[in-house]
């Protein structure tokens, strides 16, 4: 015990006084935060452009039909004054380019048949490929489609027929999520950012442990001194845990304070994460650091040189994304049978925290319970190559 | 006092020790010399147990290094082919950290680092991190921290590699003086004329077999009319031959 603790205060020690490595560990938790508060405010300020703003449509051939426009212009959807548009090959050339997101072309032909029995036609330019400009598409499509709509009503009672028997179907749509459910789909990306960070905390030391010590070729009298070599692993590993920790609980708290800063009230979303839930997904999250620590010590003990180990560790990184991406793609929800599972339970875990949902106790348990398992048997995994000759490279 | 019996040691297909036998008497320097590539390191990590010999036996101060690796650890010092130092870590912290692994107190520890600071003259450079350090700084380090837990027995992989005239001087004086104290020094060198002054026993070494012992005088008896260097030189060719 005496010298796991030797070697463990010994390389956080070292660490500390290497610069390098102290900067990777603040890359973790500044560039989570940062990166999501962008694509927080980008997502916040593109709700907001559908529901208040003027928009702003380029329309060519709006003199033949005033009252679409009229139409248009009720729903705050105003026809540009001037713009540069001459015909519907161009339209599409100026939308491919990016100058405008949707552009309404009104045929030729509208006013003459419109009132007869052929139908008017209208064009909508677009790219669907850009999915900035989807609300503003639809938003535009929905206010033409209204003018039709009515219209056709108008129509049809003038022909003394009733407009609700063209109507077969009403669809209601009751949408159940609550503002925190909407933003869990967003701070789903949460949980990648922070098992990310607690695995760069680690980085360093996992390499230094065999493939840094075996370069700077200090690995070969420190196996001669009269120390177990399990006790040894075991003090760096536990000193690899320690920078995962520091990392996880540094990257929770500038989340917390980054939500905090973030609108989130503006779209109908509301965020519950505070200092409280910041240390709930502490201890929900620390289990997964002793299963990193030993998965990369032990990839890292085949290699040769710390950039060697790098370079697989820099995979080792996407492995927790495995499971998150299935969980966003497939929608899974929180299952006992899927608690077993490291990184993907956490991930459950922490969606459930942030949609302000209650945690069953049970899948707790059993998240940390596997979680730490996986990671003891790794652990005998890394202890055990690290007694092989072969470690001396 | 270590004894070493019918040694062999491979790598896949290369046969680094051959049956490798000879004794390091207490108070005496022992030179294993060969030329590149001979299996002098091999032997030297098999007696420090990082490596196990495929056949054969070792025995450090008695101890058998098979049976009992701790115990054979603790009567051992060992000042490996590169120094190795932490390069974050201070002289002094290094020194400490292996003496804090050899189990020492924090005060025999302090006395120990302080008598060995002084006795190295590394008083300019135990506080210094070890980043900066020279070849024969950090060569003085090293055997400081070799020397940390008071071992009997001393295994030395090429000390004088890369160090200036001054610093093999003094590295030579402190070998004598631990030779003074009843140790057990056993170091390798490919180099004759550097061991010749300094080592009672000569432990010729090539293509992993043991082809001559002796003191300096005895071979010089054995062979009269040559120099040391010529025996060296002889035996590493005949041992040679008859391996291929």
């Amino acid at each position: 015990m005496n010298v796991v603790f030797t070697v463990c205060r010994k390389e956080i020690l070292e660490t500390l006084r290497e610069r390098r490595t102290l900067a990777s560990l603040l890359l973790g938790p500044l560039f989570g935060p940062i990166l999501f508060t962008l694509l927080i405010n980008v997502m916040i300020s593109r709700n907001l452009s559908s529901i208040d703003e003027v928009l702003e449509v380029p329309v060519l051939g709006a003199e033949h039909a005033p009252n679409l426009v009229a139409h248009l212009r009720a729903r705050s959807i105003e026809p540009l004054a001037h713009h540069d548009v001459k015909d519907v090959e161009q339209a599409a050339d100026l939308v491919a380019r990016g100058v405008y997101d949707v552009v309404l072309v009104i045929d030729d032909a509208f006013d003459k048949d419109f009132g007869t029995d052929r139908a008017a036609r209208v064009a909508l330019v677009f790219d669907r490929s850009k999915s900035r400009a989807a609300s503003r598409v639809s938003r535009l499509r929905d206010a033409v489609d209204g003018y039709g709509r009515q219209i056709g009503a108008l129509r049809l009672v003038a022909n003394g027929v009733d407009p609700s028997l063209s109507q077969v179907l009403v669809v209601d749509e009751l949408d159940v999520s609550t503002p925190a459910g909407r933003s869990a789909l967003m701070l789903g990306v949460l949980t990648y950012f922070l098992l990310f960070a607690t695995l760069t905390g680690g980085l360093h030391l996992a390499i230094d442990t065999t493939a840094g010590e075996r370069e700077r070729k200090s690995l070969e009298p420190l196996l001669t001194l009269p120390v177990a070599r399990s006790s040894l692993i075991v003090g760096k590993m536990t000193a690899t845990v320690c920078y995962m920790l520091a990392s996880l609980a540094l990257t929770l708290v500038a989340f917390t304070i980054a939500l905090k800063q973030m609108p989130l009230e503006q779209i109908g979303m509301s965020s519950t994460f505070g200092f409280a839930t910041a240390a709930l997904a502490f201890v929900l999250l620390a289990p997964f650091a002793p299963l990193g620590a030993a998965l990369m010590t032990t990839v890292a003990s085949f290699t040769k040189t710390y950039r060697e180990a790098q370079t697989y560790l820099t995979l080792v990184l996407l492995i927790p994304t495995l499971p998150l991406a299935f969980a966003t793609m497939l929608n899974i929800e929180p299952a006992a049978k899927l608690m077993w599972i490291p990184s993907l339970s956490q991930h459950l875990l922490i969606t459930t925290l942030i949609k302000d949902q209650p945690l069953t106790p049970a899948f707790v348990a059993l998240s940390i319970g596997s979680t730490l398992a996986f990671g003891a048997l790794l652990g005998w995994l890394a202890v055990r190559l690290y007694r092989r000759e072969a470690i001396l490279g | 006092m270590i004894e070493v019996k019918g040694l062999s040691k491979s790598f896949g297909a290369v046969r680094a020790l051959d049956s490798v036998g000879f004794e390091a008497k207490d108070g005496r320097i022992t030179g294993l010399l060969g030329p590149n590539g001979a299996g002098k390191s091999t032997c030297l990590r098999i007696l420090s147990t990082v490596l196990e010999p495929d056949l054969g036996s070792a025995r450090v101060g008695g101890i058998d290094l098979k049976a009992s690796p701790l115990a054979a650890r603790r009567v051992l010092g060992v000042l490996p082919h590169s120094s190795g130092l932490y390069q974050q870590l201070t002289g002094r912290e290094n020194v400490e950290y292996y003496g804090r692994l050899h189990g020492l107190g924090e005060e025999t520890l302090a006395t120990r680092v302080d008598a060995l600071i002084e006795r190295l003259e590394l008083g300019g450079i135990a506080d210094r991190k070890a980043k900066g350090f020279s070849q024969g700084e950090r060569t003085k380090i090293a055997l400081a921290r070799a020397l940390v837990h008071d071992p009997q027995h001393l295994l030395l992989d090429e000390p004088t590699n890369g160090l200036d005239v001054m610093a093999t001087r003094h590295l030579r004086d402190w070998l004598r003086e631990l030779r003074g104290q009843g140790r057990c020094v056993l170091l390798s060198s490919h180099v004759m004329q550097e061991v010749e002054a300094l080592v009672d026993e000569l432990v010729i070494i090539a293509a992993g077999r043991v082809t001559l012992t002796g003191s300096p005088a005895e071979l010089a008896q054995r062979f009269p009319g040559r120099s040391l260097e010529e025996i060296f030189v002889d035996a590493v060719r005949s041992s040679e031959r008859s391996a291929a």
